[in-house]
């Protein structure tokens, strides 16, 4: 699926401040059996957003109704686990746009970047001062240039540069994905295989 | 010429084009697909009035939402039948050779690749499903991917990656008795926690590792990915060749002598560089079990759940969590703990040899009566030999259950959950909240360990019992 272009946000954060969130927890299995990409985002983060009577757990942060935004902020070593790309599809249908940690498992970080979804990698003090800065003021906003490569604490005037991979810039920037460009090699492709 | 690892040889020989300030184009020789990562790359593939370039690269079978019972009847979760006719047509419309419930070669996916002899040593494979990294036992470079990724294997028989970083994890000496790969995997991980090989792709070597039987070996590989690693290698050699000879789709006389001569090169060069290197001693590894809520979280089943108290902030947050979910004090013993169910089988350790071990400790004794055991065949062909072996009878007799093959309860997909509450010995790969059913509680081990627990009702180091 052609993805979104990615356009420079400012926003609040909705934080998780807990580690190795893998993707069980982001989707859990049970919700893997769709044939289509449609309705994940409601079973994002399902078993810690309702209980086993299905009610609302009002605390867990995507439920409460002091924290909004586009953007997720989550301790280290965020999306390890399954390959599944639901973990992805989940988290971008739910209305996130960014997630930001910093860690991230390898395949996650693949996934998400595949789909629109921008992770951004901040040191483990910075990551703090961001939990700090929602703890004191859940309405203060951060900025998210992907162009520039940089994320701002709106509240502390902080900004740190983030790393992307160049080609992956390009491909969110202007919504190109992969596999157009793959589908356009078919000749390189060929000889390859004819030179093996 | 530059001397290079295992690793660098087999991906360098499958880059079809370096994107500018980009990832790798990369070759895929061998491409597995189960029900739950396809359809919606078939659909993308469709959307865009795509063909699978090369159908015959691509091999499907449905392991994740089988039942493990009753297969000959239709599945009764809606869900789950969708899913697994969706891979039936799709494959059917794009020319994919499908190994459908029931059939000969059905079973989970990473099991039946190597038995066919589709997985080979020097390939490049990816299926959407991390666990991939199993295939990498055979020295090929295997991993997981995401559904955009089969897609771009759907569309281009290749995908874009950037070249990971190498490390190499190297255990000697000789492995103690009652010590398998499994121990291996739960130790190393808890060394170097679930995030340390980020970024790297592995590559195991040294005497212990050699002496692993091409069994012992899939397990290690496939648990490499619980590191965080992108997958693991052993280079190929005369117990991996043993092992493919002779399999459906090994190459046969003259192309067997020209591919045996090409794998017999597939080792580290003398001097090759590494980016991380780790080192162990076969004679420091002891049966190990987890008790937490990531496979890093192992100890020696002799020890005790470690207090936590070296932890601070959110590692100390995470370790509470854990261990609350759990249902365990920090600084418990681990012996003695008593369990409620059993799990062997995945592609972890749904094997043959898996089965032979189990047969070989329960002979003559009887499971505890407070335990439900779920003896889980990777595939069809597993459960076959079981049954030519007798090894069924041996279950049987000391009141273990023998199921049909299927991903069954290493994930609540299928019907095969775990209650909530419940301890689970489980010999998979994946001990996270809820990864045996909502608020089960996972304890992941070798075979031998499960065997152990299922006779005894509680955590016990086999080699008490042996
Ligand atoms: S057995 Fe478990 S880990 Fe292996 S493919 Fe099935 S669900 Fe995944």
């Amino acid at each position: 699926m052609p993805i979104d272009k990615f356009k420079t946000l400012t926003s609040p954060g909705i934080p998780l401040p807990i580690e190795n969130v893998d993707t069980d927890q982001i989707i859990p299995a049970r919700f893997l059996k769709a044939v289509e990409r449609k309705g994940f985002g409601d079973n994002l983060f399902r078993d810690w957003r309702y209980d086993s009577n299905n009610e609302l757990i009002e605390d867990f942060a995507l439920n409460n109704p002091k924290y909004s935004g586009e953007i997720l902020i989550a301790g280290k070593n965020f999306g390890s686990g399954s390959s599944r790309e639901h973990a992805a599809w989940a988290i971008y249908d739910h209305g996130l746009k960014v997630v930001v940690s910093s860690f991230f498992a390898d395949i996650f970080k693949g996934n998400a970047l595949n789909n629109g979804l921008l992770p951004v990698q901040v040191s483990e003090d910075f990551l703090t001062q961001l939990f700090e800065t929602i703890e004191k003021d859940p309405k203060s906003s951060f900025e998210v240039n992907l162009k520039e490569q940089t994320f701002e604490n709106k509240a502390t005037g902080e900004s740190v540069s983030f790393e992307i991979n160049p080609y992956k810039k390009e491909c969110l920037l202007n919504g190109y994905d992969d596999i157009d460009y793959l589908v356009n090699m078919k000749d390189e492709i060929e000889q390859f295989e004819k030179n093996r | 010429m530059e001397p290079k690892t295992l690793f660098d040889k087999i991906w360098d020989a499958h880059v079809v084009k370096q994107v500018e300030g980009g990832p790798n184009v990369v070759y895929i020789d061998r491409h597995f697909i189960h029900e739950v990562t396809s359809p919606v790359a078939f659909l993308g593939l469709e959307k865009r009035g795509l063909k699978v370039l090369r159908p015959e690269k691509t091999t499907a079978t449905p392991d994740h939402n089988v039942p493990t019972i009753n297969q000959h009847e239709s599945i009764k979760d809606e869900l789950s039948r969708n899913q697994v006719e969706a891979l039936k047509n799709n494959c059917t419309k794009h020319g994919i050779t499908h190994h459908g419930l029931g059939t000969e070669g059905h079973g989970v996916v990473h099991i039946i690749g190597p038995e066919m002899g589709l997985t080979q040593p020097g390939m490049t494979i990816v299926c959407g499903d991390s666990h991939t990294s199993t295939h990498g036992a055979f020295g090929a470079i295997a991993f997981g991917i995401g559904t955009s990724e089969v897609e771009m294997v759907f569309a281009s028989q290749c995908i874009m990656q950037p070249k990971p970083k190498k490390m190499k994890i190297a255990v000697n000496g000789t492995l103690k008795e009652g010590v398998t790969a499994k121990d291996i995997a739960l130790y190393v991980i808890a060394q170097i926690s679930t995030s340390g090989g980020t970024g790297h792709f592995i590559e195991f070597a040294g005497s212990a590792i050699e002496s692993l039987t091409m069994e012992g070996r899939m397990t290690l590989c496939n648990m490499s990915i619980e590191c965080g690693a992108r997958g693991g290698m052993i280079a190929p050699d005369e117990t991996t060749f043993e092992y493919v000879q002779g399999r459906e789709h090994a190459p046969k006389g003259e192309e067997w002598d020209k591919a045996l001569a090409y794998w017999k090169t597939l080792k580290t060069d003398e001097g090759a560089e590494f980016d991380t290197i780790y080192e162990y001693d076969a004679a420091d590894i002891e049966p190990m079990i987890t008790f937490g809520t990531n496979p890093g979280m192992g100890a020696k089943i002799k020890s005790s759940i470690p207090t936590g108290d070296d932890l601070s902030g959110s590692d100390k947050i995470s370790f509470d969590k854990s261990l609350e979910y759990m249902g365990f004090n920090p600084g418990d013993q681990l012996e003695g703990k008593a369990i409620d169910y059993v799990f062997v089988g995945s592609c972890t350790n749904g094997r043959i040899e898996d089965f032979r071990a189990i047969a070989s400790f329960v002979k003559g004794k009887q499971k505890a009566e407070n335990v439900i055991t779920w003896l889980v065949p990777g595939s069809k062909a597993v459960e076959k030999q079981i049954i030519a072996e007798g090894l069924d009878k041996i279950f049987e007799e000391a009141g273990f259950a023998l199921r049909q093959p299927g991903c069954s309860a290493c994930l609540a997909m299928n019907d095969d959950k775990i209650p909530a509450g419940k301890y689970s010995v489980s010999t998979s790969n994946r001990n996270f909240e809820g990864r045996q059913g909502p608020g089960a509680r996972t304890l992941l081990a070798s075979p031998l360990v499960a065997a152990a627990a299922a006779v005894t009702g509680k955590i016990t180091d086999p080699r008490d019992i042996m």
